[in-house]
Order: C-alpha cells, then sequence, then structure tokens
C-alpha cells in the first residue's frame, strides 16, 4: 500500500511524444481511472509507473522511493492485462502462486493466500484447471487472483475488461468495485470507456495527446467539465455542441444560436459570462438536460419547438434528434411524449446545466 | 437456452441432409482428386521401394538381369550381415553421425534460442543488423565456404586435435544450423504474448529467469521444430563430411558408404542399398513421429 | 485547465547515472548483446572469415603443400576466357537451376491443389510426398543410381520387357553416360528431391486463402479456372516467389545429387559450381582456383538475398 506520485512524466518513441509531462498524486488506497481515447498516453503512463517502460523524463515516485532506476520485478507492484497474460503451461494454482514463489514466500503461506483469493474470487473449484480451459470471465478472475495474492503495493489494470462480453463486462466492474472495498490497494486503472471510469474510480484522470486534460471525481467530470474534449469524452450519450454568439440582451445575456433563436442566460451566470459578450462561443448541453416540454422546475428552464428528424427509442427514454438553428442535437424524451417523425415537438432546456467554451482555448468558461 | 437448443437442432439436420444426399459429382471429383495422387505419390515413393527391395535381395538375384528388379523372390539378410561383418557401418559411421548430429545440435539450438530471443523482443542498437546478417548466413551456401573452413580447421588443430575427427564437424555444423535455428525461433517467440512476459517480470523473474521458466516453456513446439530441424540437416550433410574427414572410422553414414562401399567397377549393390536404407530410416521413423512439427517449420520461413 | 504542459522537455529531470544515459543511446535491452554474444563469433570465425579466407585465395596460387602468392585476379581471368569446364558448367548451372526450379514450381502447384482437397488419409499422403526431402541426400541418391545405372537400370529393364516399348525398339540408354541424358537426370533427381518443399509450402500457402473469397467469387458465377486465376495466382504470389527465390538460391549450390550421380562427368559435362570447385580444390589440390569459382555464386546470392529481403520486408507490411 502505497502511494504514487508522478512528476513532469515524459515519454518520447523517436519522434513521437506519447506522453507530455503529466503531474499526478495518488493517494494512498486510492482507485484512480486513467482515461481517454486511444493513443492518448494513458497505457504507456500505465506501463511507466510498471516499470515495463523507460521513462524519458521526469519522476515517478511510489511510496516515498523514486523508481525510474528500478526493475519491474523490485518494485513489488502487479498488473492486470487487457489479454490477462497467464501463463499457458501453469494450472491456476500454479499462475496464483508463480509470484510468491520467485519471491520464496513458505509454501504454507502461499497455499493460505491462494486459497483465500479464490475464495474471494470464486474460483476455488477452477485451481487445477489450465487457463486454455477457462472462459473469458474465468481468465479474468484469476489474472485478478495472480494479484491479489501478491498483496502488491500498486494494483495496475490495463483494459481488464474490453475483451469481455458487454453483460459479462458490467458483471466484473461490479466485483472489480467490491475486491477494492476488501482488499484496500492503491490501483490506477486505464480504460477508454468513461462508464467503466465513472463507476469504477474514487477520482479520474481525463488524458488527451499525451497530457492531462482534468483530474477530479465521477461527478465533478460530469457537472462540470474544464475542456471542451472532457466535456465531450464523459457522458453517454455525449454533449451538444452548437456554435453561438453571446449576446447582450436587456435582461443579461443571451446564447444566440440563429437570427431567429436565442436562449437566455441564467442569471447568477451573467457575471461569469460577461467577458465574453459578444463573442462566438461553442454552447454546450447534455441530451439529458433538453427533454420534452414540462412544467419549468426553476426560471432558467426554457422553451423551445422543432421538427423531429429522428427517433432512437433507449426503453426507460427515448432519444430525439432535431435540429437546432444548423446543428442537429439530441433530446432525452419521456417515451409516451415524443411526436412522430416529421412533426413538430415542444422542449424543455435547462439552461441551468449548460456550459459555455471558448473555442479559441478550448477551455469551459 | 432455447435459441441454443434450435441453432444446434437446425445444425444436427443440416448434417444429415448432407450425409444422405452427397452428389454423385462430387463423388466422382473426390475419386479422380485421389487417382491424380497416385502419379506423384508412386514417383516420391519409388526409390525408396528400389532401395529396400535391393537390400533384401542375394547378390544372384540382382545380377539375374533377366528377372524383374521390381520383386524379390526370397528375403535376404546377408547384405546386412555384409554390413556388421565387413564394414565400419555399425561400429563407427553410425555411432559418429548419431555423436555429431547430437552435439551439433544442443549447441546450436541453445546458441539460436538466445540470439532468436534478442531478436525477437529485446530492443537495442544493431540488432536489426544483426538479423539481416543471420539471414544472410542463413543463405551463404556451403559450396563458399569448405575450402577454407579446411584452413580454419588445421589452424585450431595446432592447439586442440580436431583434424580428420569428428570434432571438425561439430565445429562446423553450427554453421549452418544456427542461422535456421535462429530465423525458425525468432518466428515462434514472436507468436508469444508480450504481456506474458511482462507479468513475470512483474513478479518478479529476472530477464533469464522469464526466459526459462515462461518463454522457453511456451515456445516447446518451436524448439522441438528447431531440434528436428538440426538433427535431420546434420543427419544428412554430406559436402563438409566428404572434405574434412579421410580417416575411415571418423566418417559419418553418408560419406561413409559413398566412399567406403563403392570401390572399382563392381558394386556391391545389395548391402550398399541395405546401408542406404539403415541410414535413412532413423530420420524417417523421427519424422513419422514429428512429422506436423517438420511441416510448421518447413513452411514458416516461407509464410511468414 | 492543463497540468503540467507548460514545463518543457527532460531538462529538470535528475541527473541521468552512466546506465540510463547508455540505455537512452543504444535501447532498453543493454544486455542484448550477451545474447547475440555466441552467434557473433561463430559467425566471424567460422563464416565471415573463411569466406575472406576464400576471397583472398580466389586472388592467389593456393596449391596443397606449396607456397601461397597474391596473383591478382589471374585466376578469374583463367577461368572466364581459357577454361572450357567452367563455361559449361555456367551453361549447366543455368539451365540446371531454371529447369528444376519451373518444374517445382508447376508440378508443386498441381499436387498441392490436388492435396488441398484430400480428407480422408491426409496425414499419409502429405507424410509420403515429404519423404524425398526428409531423406539423406546422398543416400537416396544411391537409391537413383542403381535405377539409372546403365546394366542395372529398371528403367531400361522396362523398355526391354514391357509392352508396348518391347516391341518399339526403345533403348537402352545410358542415362549416366551421355552428357544431355546426364544432365536430365541430374535435374530428375533434383525435381524429385526438391518437389515436397513446394508441395508442402505452396499448400500452406493455399490453405491461409480465407475460403469466403471464393464464395463471393462463386456468387459473381466465376468458374473453376477463373478462381484459380484471379483468386489463387494472385494471393498464392508472394508464397510463390519467397519459396522460388529460396529454392533458386539452394538449387545453384547444389553438390550431393551431382557428385553421387554423375561427380561432374562424363567428360565434365555436369559439373555445377559446387561440383567443380570441389574437384579443383579438393581433388586437384587447386585451392585458388577452387575458391574462384566458387566465388562466382556470391553475385548471384547477393541479388536473390536483396530480392528476398524486400519480398519479407513488403509481405509483413501487407499483412499489417
Amino acid at each position: 500500500m502505497a502511494s504514487i506520485k508522478l512528476t513532469n512524466l515524459w515519454k518520447h518513441y523517436g519522434d513521437v511524444q506519447a506522453v507530455r509531462g503529466i503531474n499526478l498524486d495518488i493517494g494512498h488506497n486510492e482507485f484512480v481511472a486513467l482515461v481517454g481515447p486511444s493513443g492518448c498516453g494513458k497505457t504507456t503512463t500505465l506501463r511507466m509507473i510498471a516499470g515495463l517502460e523507460d521513462i524519458t523524463g521526469g519522476e515517478i515516485e511510489i511510496g516515498e522511493n523514486v523508481v525510474n532506476e528500478v526493475p519491474p520485478k523490485d518494485r513489488d507492484i502487479a498488473m492486470v492485462f487487457q489479454n490477462y497474460a497467464l501463463y499457458p503451461h501453469m494450472s491456476v494454482y500454479q499462475n496464483m502462486s508463480f509470484g510468491l514463489k520467485i519471491r520464496k514466500t513458505p509454501k504454507e503461506e502461499i497455499d493460505k493466500r491462494v486459497q483465500m483469493a479464490a475464495e474471494i474470487l470464486n474460483i476455488s473449484e477452477l485451481l487445477e484447471r489450465r487457463p486454455a480451459q477457462l472462459s473469458g470471465g474465468q481468465r479474468q478472475r484469476v489474472a485478478m487472483g495472480r494479484a491479489i495474492v501478491r498483496d502488491p503495493v500498486v494494483f495496475l489494470f490495463d483494459e481488464p475488461l474490453s475483451n469481455l462480453d458487454a453483460k459479462l463486462r458490467v458483471q466484473m466492474r461490479t466485483e472489480i468495485k467490491k475486491i477494492h472495498q476488501r482488499v484496500q490497494t492503491t490501483v490506477v486503472y486505464v480504460t477508454h470507456d468513461q462508464v467503466e471510469a465513472m463507476t469504477l474510480a474514487d477520482r479520474i484522470v481525463v488524458m488527451n495527446e499525451g497530457v492531462i486534460e482534468q483530474v477530479g471525481t465521477p461527478n465533478e467530470m460530469y457537472s462540470s467539465p474544464k475542456t471542451h474534449f472532457v466535456a465531450s469524452f464523459i457522458g453517454s450519450p455525449s454533449m451538444n455542441f452548437m456554435n453561438c454568439q453571446l449576446a447582450k440582451t436587456a435582461g443579461g445575456l443571451a446564447v444566440r444560436l440563429s437570427d431567429d433563436l436565442s436562449l437566455p442566460v441564467p442569471e447568477d451566470r451573467t457575471a461569469r459570462y460577461a467577458p465574453y459578450a459578444d463573442k462566438e462561443m461553442t454552447f454546450g448541453i447534455r441530451p439529458e438536460h433538453v427533454t420534452e416540454k414540462r412544467p419549468h422546475a426553476n426560471g432558467a428552464q426554457q422553451d423551445i419547438d422543432a421538427n423531429v428528424n429522428v427517433l432512437e427509442p433507449m426503453g426507460v427514454d427515448t432519444m430525439v434528434f432535431f435540429n437546432l438553428g444548423p446543428t442537429e442535437i439530441c433530446a432525452r424524451a419521456e417515451p409516451t411524449s415524443v411526436s412522430e417523425v416529421g412533426e413538430t415537438m415542444g422542449f424543455t432546456v435547462s439552461m441551468d446545466k449548460m456550459h459555455l467554451i471558448d473555442p479559441s482555448t478550448g477551455a469551459v468558461v | 437456452m432455447s435459441s441454443n437448443e434450435m441453432t444446434g437442432m437446425t445444425t444436427s439436420s443440416g448434417e444429415a441432409l448432407q450425409e444422405n444426399r452427397v452428389p454423385i459429382w462430387r463423388l466422382r471429383k473426390a475419386a479422380a482428386n485421389y487417382i491424380a495422387l497416385i502419379p506423384y505419390l508412386a514417383f516420391a515413393l519409388f526409390p525408396f521401394y528400389i532401395i529396400a527391395i535391393t537390400s533384401i535381395k542375394s547378390k544372384q538375384e540382382i545380377n539375374n538381369l533377366g528377372e524383374s528388379p521390381f520383386w524379390a523372390s526370397g528375403i535376404a539378410v546377408e547384405n546386412y550381415t555384409f554390413l556388421y561383418t565387413n564394414t565400419s557401418f555399425f561400429e563407427h559411421w553410425m555411432v559418429n553421425t548419431l555423436i555429431v548430429t547430437t552435439v551439433s545440435t544442443i549447441i546450436s539450438v541453445t546458441v539460436g534460442i538466445l540470439a532468436a530471443y534478442a531478436l525477437a523482443r529485446l530492443k537495442f542498437r544493431g540488432v536489426e543488423m544483426f538479423g539481416v546478417a543471420v539471414f544472410i548466413t542463413y543463405l551463404v551456401p556451403q559450396t563458399l565456404l569448405f575450402l577454407p573452413l579446411v584452413d580454419v580447421i588445421n589452424l585450431i588443430d595446432d592447439f586442440i586435435p580436431i583434424r580428420d575427427t569428428y570434432w571438425s564437424l561439430i565445429l562446423t555444423y553450427p554453421t549452418f544450423l544456427i542461422p535456421f535455428v535462429t530465423w525458425l525461433l525468432m518466428g515462434y517467440f514472436r507468436t508469444i504474448p508480450v504481456e506474458v512476459e511482462e507479468c513475470a517480470y512483474l513478479d518478479g523473474c529476472s530477464r533469464l529467469g522469464a526466459l526459462f521458466k515462461v518463454v522457453l516453456p511456451m515456445a516447446i513446439p518451436g524448439i522441438i521444430c528447431a531440434i528436428l530441424f538440426s538433427y535431420t540437416l546434420s543427419w544428412n550433410e554430406f559436402l563438409y563430411s566428404l572434405v574434412f574427414i579421410q580417416d575411415e572410422y571418423a566418417k559419418t553414414l553418408s560419406v561413409g558408404v559413398f566412399t567406403e562401399l563403392i570401390r572399382g567397377d563392381i558394386y556391391f549393390w545389395g548391402s550398399l542399398m541395405a546401408a542406404c536404407l539403415l541410414g535413412t530410416l532413423p530420420i524417417v521413423i523421427l519424422y513419422g513421429f514429428l512429422m506436423d512439427y517438420y511441416t510448421s517449420g518447413l513452411t514458416q520461413g516461407a509464410i511468414k | 485547465m492543463v497540468t503540467g504542459t507548460e514545463v518543457g522537455g527532460a531538462a529538470s529531470s535528475p541527473p541521468l547515472t552512466l546506465k540510463s544515459r547508455l540505455r537512452r543511446s543504444i535501447g532498453p535491452d543493454l544486455d542484448g548483446y550477451y545474447f547475440i554474444l555466441p552467434t557473433v563469433i561463430i559467425v566471424f570465425c567460422l563464416i565471415l572469415y573463411p569466406f575472406c579466407l576464400a576471397v583472398y585465395y580466389s586472388m592467389s596460387n593456393a596449391f596443397i603443400g606449396e607456397e601461397t602468392h597474391f596473383i591478382g585476379l589471374e585466376n578469374f581471368h583463367y577461368i572466364i576466357f581459357e577454361d572450357d569446364i567452367f563455361m559449361m558448367t555456367v551453361r549447366n548451372t543455368l539451365l540446371f537451376a531454371v529447369i528444376s526450379v519451373v518444374f517445382k514450381t508447376v508440378l508443386g502447384l498441381l499436387c498441392a491443389l490436388l492435396l488441398l482437397r484430400i480428407i480422408k488419409l491426409r496425414r499419409f499422403l502429405r507424410g509420403a510426398m515429404l519423404l524425398p526431402f526428409v531423406a539423406p541426400t546422398a543416400l537416396t541418391t544411391l537409391g537413383w543410381w542403381l535405377i539409372l545405372d546403365p546394366t542395372y537400370s529398371h528403367i531400361n529393364w522396362i523398355f526391354e520387357h514391357v509392352w508396348p516399348f518391347s516391341v518399339l525398339d526403345v533403348g537402352p540408354y545410358n542415362f549416366l553416360g551421355e552428357p544431355t541424358l546426364a544432365l536430365g537426370a541430374v535435374i530428375f533427381v533434383n525435381v524429385w528431391r526438391g518437389l515436397p518443399f513446394f508441395i508442402i509450402t505452396i499448400l500452406a500457402g493455399l490453405v491461409s486463402i480465407p475460403d469466403h473469397l471464393y464464395e463471393a467469387a462463386e456468387i459473381d458465377g466465376a468458374s473453376i479456372m477463373d478462381k484459380f486465376w484471379k483468386i489463387t495466382l494472385p494471393l498464392l504470389r508472394p508464397v510463390l516467389a519467397v519459396i522460388i527465390l529460396f529454392s533458386t538460391i539452394f538449387t545453384l549450390g547444389e553438390f550431393n545429387i551431382i557428385y553421387v550421380l554423375t561427380r561432374g562427368g562424363p567428360m565434365n559435362e555436369t559439373h555445377l559450381f559446387a561440383t567443380y570447385s570441389f574437384t579443383a580444390g579438393v581433388l586437384n589440390h587447386e585451392i585458388g582456383l577452387g575458391a574462384a569459382i566458387a566465388l562466382f555464386l556470391f553475385p548471384i546470392l547477393v541479388v536473390t538475398v536483396i530480392l528476398l529481403l524486400r519480398l519479407v520486408r513488403r509481405d509483413s507490411q501487407y499483412e499489417l
């Protein structure tokens, strides 16, 4: 159990800069998810923490020690790989005990730990099998068991669920969370699936093009993204973005989407947005904050009418696509209240949930 | 569940359908296929048949030119007893071949494993150049090297007596075995997921520990294949053995049979063929058990 | 808000140890050199050094038991302009390589296509087809020698005793005694011995062509011939190219078959580079001359290796 500290960490592959100076503190027993699109540097960062990748610049501390020059075998780290990386020539028991055996742990101790981990993971009956005889979900469990048994200071996960089918993935997600609550270790979890990151992590680190875009709790990431990238990456379906002009009106400010459509900015944001008045901005609003016409809950909600382009029923809700000015956006509506395609429908926009992005910097203001 | 049963039913009924109604044109096509292979089969096996049948004929029968040479009237063992009593076939040539083959295989596979692992996995300056160099040496024919190698052997002979002994072969066979083994094993090592090895490092293994405990056990089919190939190649080697060894008792099978059993103009065809059969048999038996490894190794060079 | 990008490069990282500086300039795996060391030693001592020695010999009058002198390109001048046997060797080598590679390719392709559809006896048939390639060449060639021997020839026996040859008055032939027949015989045996490599490799290439391509072509109305010319052959092209080049190299360097069957005879008419170099260098003790003859293989080898490497690289790109 230890904290991890990354200081100005760089990684070059020839001319390609995979990681470009990131700083990150991961606390004791914290579950941190690194999330971002493929090629954003999240896996490279994880592999540098593991020692599998040389560090081009900067420092990695595990516990209180700088580990830049420490080989992976001496870092006391366990890692669960995307393809599980089980030793195919060893039984499940041998797989799980391998790391302990290398470290010359007494036999009884090994046996005790393996049995315990197998119990936690529900794989006690599988101990004598070979990896080839296991299903995808079982292999996943063995891979985790192998890590748990070692009782390492840090637990690394590299997209551990992406090879499982959708149903199993959700199930294992819950299981990983339970296991973390039980074994209490520092966890760094890499995924490209923001839902996985949101549901599992204490804190999320969104990475893009080798840098950290934002660090925060899942709720912070959802409700107050700090960049255009984070706003678009977190949330499913993703946020709607429209070009707009921030116009001055008699009462304050309004988001002007087209010649005949303006939506007033809520009063409590007027001061915050005032410096951007009359500028070209990007207006962002999540689909769940554009609903069928409802009685207003607060003064910030606005009604609009539009023709329905496409309907996507999801069961609980129906996604309604319609044009708002020149852009097609998505709303999340009650299934019974939607109109037919081509007909006009009334919507309520919760402007208190809006985001305004400065397109020149990509920052949410 | 129910959908599974459904698909299960449809496939089984589909199979039953096929079984009942194999169209006649398909049967005819299959038969034509097998018949067309007969000439190929006859071509491939013909000399083996002749070698075997001649080896069990008596001298009189071989020299009876009016009789059909394709069949033997009885089984004579005189050719085999001749090999045992009058030649060094079993006592020296067979033993020498076994020693040379085994030792040079052990050397080549060990050295080849190390080189192949470096080529497949490790990143350091010059590794690519090394790969190209290995590939080129793999293609350098023995024709180019046998003359100067005589001098190299003489040079070494000044310090360690290896001239005209099978040690000169053990020393030189690796020159064509190692490049081949390296090339072959490199392909196998590359099919082993890097993550498994990385996991071994995280589990506390050093480089050699990971190689021996994880990579090699996973590469066993490749290693068997490499051993089989080195064994076959050195068993079959002819030129170096012919050039480097003059001492009758130090010769290997192929060369011993060729140089010692053919004397003058009257050939002892029977014992010659018996020797050919016995010299071929060990390799054929070995390969009968391990054919699949052999074919996978053979095709790997061209396909991958 | 972006963390850390403003700090420039690796400038602020701690001072580098010697090891990490080495790793930076050489690559992460310094121990790689230990792994290749044995191979490097063997290649240097037993391949590179002898090769240089061969080049030196080719420019000397090296003769067993006599002092060696540097004589420049005299050996090459001699074999190119004055040595009739060498000219014949060049001709033989070209004929030998071209004819046998063509036969091996065509017959190998045909046989592989036949074997592809075989289900019963599959292992047995493939195993039997491979035998000539696995068995010791020198020994099996002795078997062919018996079959082709003027007195004992099985083929001549057929000509004499089996209808319709017995009526037609064919043969008997002295297969190894007449230059043209002898060259034909060594080519024949070389095809016999090398064919399995083609069959098995082409077969593996055929298996790797996905079925759905043929199914798609069938739906488009392609005939068997269309499928062969438009799908099989183009997709087999890389495999064919590689094995043809491989086989060319090994056929050019062929020694065993020639030496066992004809020893280059009759009248030095069936020599290839290898046997002629052996005759000059070992049997006649003219090491310089032998080395010069063998060296003629080298330029051909270099061209083939370059072609091969290009092919192998292009194919791997294709795979990605």
